[in-house]
């Protein structure tokens, strides 16, 4: 058993995706509980397929996708917080015209600057190519976004919850705001290579949601989450790995799973209490 | 004449609003609000829909500017006042999706600007169970909040506003969803905060037995309507400057109304 465990690890290319399919799961699934609780799935899947003509510029211009991370989720967070905060045509029509313009003036690039990407890998993920460099930037997005967590932790929670109150008690909303959207900008954006634009929002949303079926706690969901999300990431990439499967729609497919499994433990808790 | 810096030194005024103007867009929200409120009243804010009383909480918040006059928070303009107020907004404003605790809740009121806590981990839980044992919840300590009533969640709120020691608590539409046991509960616990001197100001659409539960009533419709003690300014003509038309529906409500009843 414990050799078919190690078994992948004699090569490096899966020591590689291994760190980095940790990494971006721990990201996206300590992020899920305060997307799934304020309603933001719409936001972080148009952060996703926003950073489409981002990713054909800067892969025209020599960067890999990694690379491009910081920069790109910077823009994007700044630039969706602005244009919901000061349109006037509601936040989810917003939204939806970023999501379909962005995504199109992405296919549109590709096609101009004759950009030679791989479709199928960016949008479900080809965590498989990685390179040292993409992991070592991987890794340390994933350390920055949870260090800012737990610096910001009961801020952020405070203004998720009752941004008027935050706002009164003296919060700088403004700030936790776009704190906020750029954390989740810069997770998205460093795991485009494990489960690409379409699926990443599987794993952002999935593992909290399962989390949330079977614990009534904030906090708890968040580890609960984190664990789900590292299982989901690892068990799907050797999954991939031994059935020859796609890496990203099977790490969605594996917390999809787990989200079945826990909303029947709910239904059966809520059986037995009746 | 007395002007609004000879009143900022009376000590007995927390706020002061001298001609406020309000504009939410292009549309004037408030406009040229006058009053004086002192410290340890309970007032209520009364008016329709629309008249302005949720944009006036929002102004001594500072969450909406003040486009023309002045209010002053503890003779300090609202943006440099924030700390010093809590607000209960309405309900729909807050997200009870979140699957906190009664006690994370009122911890927020504790919550600093700052990244980092300045109080010890003794000294929170004693505040939280201070502000719990205030408002008779200490046992739902470590409830959720979504299985708490309309009336309990008003009460946890008005825990966080004691835990953060605010001068002034404001409720919006505090009555609203929830029934008439758990109005009366809200009433009797905003009575009794009141005698630590905290100032409090209910936006209430119920005008019933005003001047029982409340010491001044603030009538709102864009412009101060009246304000004062309720058996006093609550006349036909300020009810009828509120609600215009509809002023039937509140003829039993009026200081006259009352006179009479009590003869």
């Amino acid at each position: 058993m414990i050799e078919i465990l190690i078994e992948p690890f004699k090569y490096e290319f899966m020591v590689r995706s291994t760190i980095t399919a940790i990494a971006s799961g721990t990201m996206l699934s300590l992020l899920g509980p305060f997307a799934i609780n304020r309603n933001m799935g719409f936001m972080a899947d148009a952060m996703a397929h926003a950073t489409l003509p981002i990713i054909a510029i800067g892969v025209f211009l020599g960067f890999s996708i990694s690379e491009l991370g910081i920069p790109a989720a910077i823009l994007i967070a700044f630039f969706l917080g602005y244009i919901i905060k000061n349109s006037n045509v509601g936040e989810d029509t917003a939204i939806g015209i970023i999501f379909s313009s962005f995504f199109a003036l992405g296919f549109v690039l590709i096609s101009i600057l004759n950009v030679t990407i791989n479709l199928e890998d960016l949008l479900f993920g080809q965590i498989l190519a990685v390179s040292r460099i993409d992991v070592y930037i991987v890794v340390s997005m994933c350390i920055v976004v949870i260090c800012l967590l737990i610096v910001f932790f009961k801020q952020l929670l405070f203004y998720s919850f009752d941004p008027i109150g935050a706002e009164v008690k003296g919060l700088n909303t403004n700030f936790l705001n776009y704190l906020f959207l750029v954390v989740l900008s810069v997770a998205i954006v460093a795991s485009l290579q494990t489960v690409g634009i379409i699926l990443v929002l599987s794993m952002l949303l999935i593992p909290a949601a399962a989390s949330k079926q079977i614990t009534d706690t904030f906090v708890s969901s968040i580890y609960i989450s984190i664990i789900f999300g590292i299982i989901s990431s690892v068990s799907g990439l050797y999954l991939s790995y031994f059935y020859n499967l796609p890496s990203g729609p099977t790490m969605s497919l594996v917390a999809t799973g787990i989200f079945i499994i826990c909303f029947f433990i709910n239904k059966l808790k809520n059986v037995k209490i009746q | 004449m007395t002007t609004t810096e000879d009143k900022l030194l009376d000590d007995t005024a927390i706020i002061i609003s001298d001609g406020c103007c309000v504009q939410l867009g292009t549309t004037p929200a408030l406009d040229d609000v006058t009053f004086r409120i002192n410290k340890g009243k309970k007032v209520a804010v009364v008016g329709p829909n629309g008249g302005g009383k949720s944009t006036l909480f929002n102004a001594m918040a500072g969450i909406v500017p003040i486009v023309n006059g002045s209010l002053k928070i503890n003779g300090l303009s609202p943006k440099e006042a924030k700390g010093s107020i809590s607000y209960v907004p309405q309900r729909d404003l807050i997200n009870r999706n979140f699957p906190l605790s009664v006690k994370q809740v009122v911890e927020m009121g504790l919550i600093s600007k700052k990244s980092l806590n300045l109080f010890s981990r003794n000294k929170i839980n004693s505040k939280i169970k201070e502000a719990l044992e205030n408002v008779g919840l200490l046992e739902k300590i470590n409830v959720n909040i979504n299985k708490l009533s309309g009336g309990q969640f008003q009460r946890v709120l008005i825990a966080r506003g004691l835990a953060q020691d605010a001068d002034i608590l404001l409720l919006d539409e505090a009555f609203s969803a929830v029934d008439v046991g758990a109005q009366e509960d809200i009433m009797s616990l905003i009575s009794d905060i009141n005698l630590d001197g905290k100032t409090i100001l209910v936006a209430t659409h119920d005008l019933n037995n005003l001047e029982d539960k409340f010491d001044e009533v603030l009538c709102l419709n864009r412009h101060c309507c009246a304000y004062g003690d309720p058996s006093e300014v609550l006349t036909k003509e300020v009810i009828e400057e509120m609600y215009g038309s509809h002023y039937d529906m509140f003829k039993y409500h009026t200081s006259e109304s009352h006179k009479q009843n009590n003869d």
